[in-house]
């Protein structure tokens, strides 16, 4: 219990810090965020609202302790303002309605990794100096080399510009309204084929060499050699035995990358347009959206706290080295 | 357990001797009591993998170096008609505005491994210093630098590189910068891992007791025994580097004036190539920035297999119900 009240203090401390960035960025950076906005929201944006900008941006005139007070109270109301480049929707709108996109494409594509990495890690360490354990690592390692954004950009070009096998943007047909029917379904699928098959080919090295080499230090272990003594069919050694053991560096990577799938598919949303959190914040980056900014951002920095927490707590359970120590 | 039985003591001992065909160890050189760069770096030498990579490198490397030789003049100059397919003139043809493709990524791997390496040399730095300031110093110290570690570690890295790029003026060193913040927190947790378990050893205490300074501990006694494990925390830190610029450069948020391989992508995307089929005018830079990671990640595996012997590549195919050999085969059978 000590353990898990340690974490959360953390958690709270990373969540604050990362709140403290949120608010300290724009008002220590060079130029004036609000006037670029405000010129480019001429005429739709009322002088109340002007007002209301330039407090969020550190330029009212009450000191900056009272500012931050009133920006932690905001927060913890979940009032983040509002959109410029969508003025005048709320960023947490604009949020929920692309948050959805980021988890489909990013869970899949890392389930997906996760699952055959793994698979094929075990087998390379348990026929060491095998063909799956000579031939594909290299090969992956090679793949894992490119930026994923460009393996994205190549897929796109082949199987989407050239075969045209596979849609080139978006995540479903423009122009239908997303539905729950069996063909939206499917289109939705059909659009997630490219970009999740990119993430995949570039992530799974990591996972096959992660597993393969813990894997390897655990066949070394005395249990490995007592469960053959007994006699037990190889195939129960190699799962229950060692796999099982060997499992647990891999949860803890997924615990990372669980987090990491709300921002960390940035670059290939961009470059299919699909419509998540990344593609939303580099929109808002390059339409000097700041409130949409700092929006997304904390959303990410959220996600990551809470997949990581998550993980503490799933870890005590299976690791009992962790309760004691 | 003595000496010879001890796998790592193994490893300290032979790393400059790999074994003859036969399995055997041919000699085991006397223990030397500090083993610094040259005993990693020659074992690197006898490794396939880190030799190749290692390779790579220097033609890349060579290839920064004489840009200016091998296609003088300012790259971004219009050399003909564009979007033209590789050629003879053109060796990988032309981009939409009719620069010459291989002459901009030659000249682009200057910006790009210089972004790299720096990045590399200076993340591994604020991450070394943090990591043994952490474990020499322990209590407080060591609980607030960890802290702070820890929550930069959970900090997203692209999108935070994002922000500050859009927030900070553009240009190479907010690039570099930016790339520093958000890539140290890694390196410190790696190497005060490692600094730790050296911190506890005899020979620190013994230092200690002797009268040693803090910072001569620190960097004369602590740092030559993690070389290897320092080492393979810059080469992940140059791969970051060098994959981190270009992404930020792809999206527009680097510096667009300068050229790298980042920045001739963003322009290949800007441009169109995709839609109008340019391949050779987008697989150039990716094949290059992929060749340099790999280059950097094959070394780092050889540097892993030279100081971690249970990794290095079994020299027959084995199953772990196979007998483990202690020694080298017997005389008996060694003559059969």
């Amino acid at each position: 219990m000590g353990y898990i009240l340690r974490r959360i203090g953390f958690y709270l401390v990373a969540f604050w810090v990362s709140i403290t960035l949120n608010f300290f960025l724009p008002r220590f950076m060079p130029g004036d965020p609000v006037s670029r906005m405000v010129a480019r929201l001429q005429g739709q944006i009322r002088p109340d609202q002007i007002e209301a900008l330039r407090e969020s941006f550190g330029l009212s005139d009450a000191p900056l302790w009272e500012q931050y007070l009133r920006y932690l109270g905001q927060i913890f109301t979940g009032n983040l303002g509002f959109s410029i480049s969508r003025f005048p929707t709320p960023v947490m709108d604009v949020i929920s309605s692309v948050l959805g996109w980021t988890l489909l494409l990013g869970f899949v594509s890392l389930i997906v990794a996760v699952v055959i990495g793994n698979v094929l890690g075990i087998f390379a360490a348990w026929r060491r100096g095998g063909i799956l354990d000579s031939v594909v690592p290299p090969v992956l390692i090679f793949i894992g080399s490119f930026p994923y954004f460009w393996l994205a950009m190549g897929m796109l070009y082949l199987f989407g510009v050239t075969l045209g096998w596979f849609p080139l943007r978006h995540a479903y047909e423009v122009g239908t309204a997303p539905e729950f029917s069996l063909a939206f379904l499917g289109d939705v699928a059909y659009h997630l084929i490219l970009p999740a098959t990119s993430i995949v080919l570039v992530s799974i090295g990591g996972w096959m060499l992660g597993m393969r080499n813990t894997m390897i230090a655990t066949n070394a272990e005395d249990y490995i050699v007592m469960a053959e003594a007994k006699g037990l069919r190889p195939n129960r050694v190699m799962m229950q035995y060692a796999a099982r053991n060997a499992l647990l560096p891999s949860v803890t990577a997924f615990g990372m990358s669980l987090g990491f799938v709300v921002g960390g598919a940035l670059l290939t949303e961009v470059v299919f347009a699909y419509p998540g959190i990344g593609y939303t914040l580099l929109a808002a980056v390059q339409n000097l959206d700041y409130p949409l900014m700092q929006g997304l951002f904390l959303t990410i920095t959220t996600a990551v706290l809470i997949a990581n927490f998550l993980v503490d707590i799933v870890y005590v359970r299976l690791d009992p080295r962790v309760r004691v120590s | 357990m003595s000496l010879a039985q001890d796998p790592r003591a193994m490893a300290e001992l032979d790393l400059g001797t790999p074994p003859d065909p036969d399995g055997h160890v041919v000699a085991i050189p006397p223990p030397r009591r500090r083993r610094g760069g040259g005993g990693l770096l020659r074992g690197l030498l006898g490794n396939a993998k880190a030799v190749s990579g290692l390779v790579i490198l220097v033609v890349f490397a060579l290839m920064a170096f004489l840009a200016p030789v091998l296609y003088p003049g300012d790259p971004t100059l219009i050399q003909g008609i564009g979007s033209q397919p590789p050629s003879l003139e053109h060796w990988l043809g032309t981009t939409a505005k009719g620069q010459d493709v291989l002459a901009l990524n030659v000249w682009g791997s200057r910006s790009s491994l210089f972004v790299g390496f720096t990045v590399g040399i200076l993340a591994t730095f604020v991450g070394m210093l943090i990591g043994l300031a952490s474990a020499y110093l322990g209590r407080t110290v060591d609980n607030v630098l960890s802290l702070v570690t820890n929550v930069f570690l959970l900090l997203p890295g692209l999108p935070l590189l994002v922000i500050l790029a859009a927030f900070l003026p553009q240009g190479l060193g907010t690039v570099i910068l930016v790339l520093v913040i958000t890539g140290w927190a890694g390196s410190a947790r790696v190497l005060r891992s490692q600094a730790m378990s050296i911190r506890g050893k005899d020979f620190v205490a013994a230092s200690q007791v002797t009268g040693e300074g803090g910072l001569r501990i620190m960097f004369r006694e602590m740092l030559p025994n993690m070389a290897s494990i320092v080492m393979s925390t810059f080469l992940a830190c140059v791969i970051f580097g060098i994959g981190a610029q270009a992404g930020l450069e792809f999206l527009g948020l680097g510096d667009i004036s300068t050229i790298s391989w980042g920045t001739n992508l963003y322009w290949a995307s800007n441009d169109g190539a995709l839609l109008t089929g340019a391949w050779w005018v987008f697989v150039p830079p990716g094949v290059c920035i992929a060749l340099v990671a790999f280059a950097l990640a094959l070394v780092n595996y050889g540097v892993d297999e030279t100081t971690n012997p249970r990794l290095r590549r079994p020299r027959r195919r084995t199953t772990p119900d196979a007998p483990t050999r202690v020694a080298g085969p017997t005389r008996k059978e060694a003559a059969r």
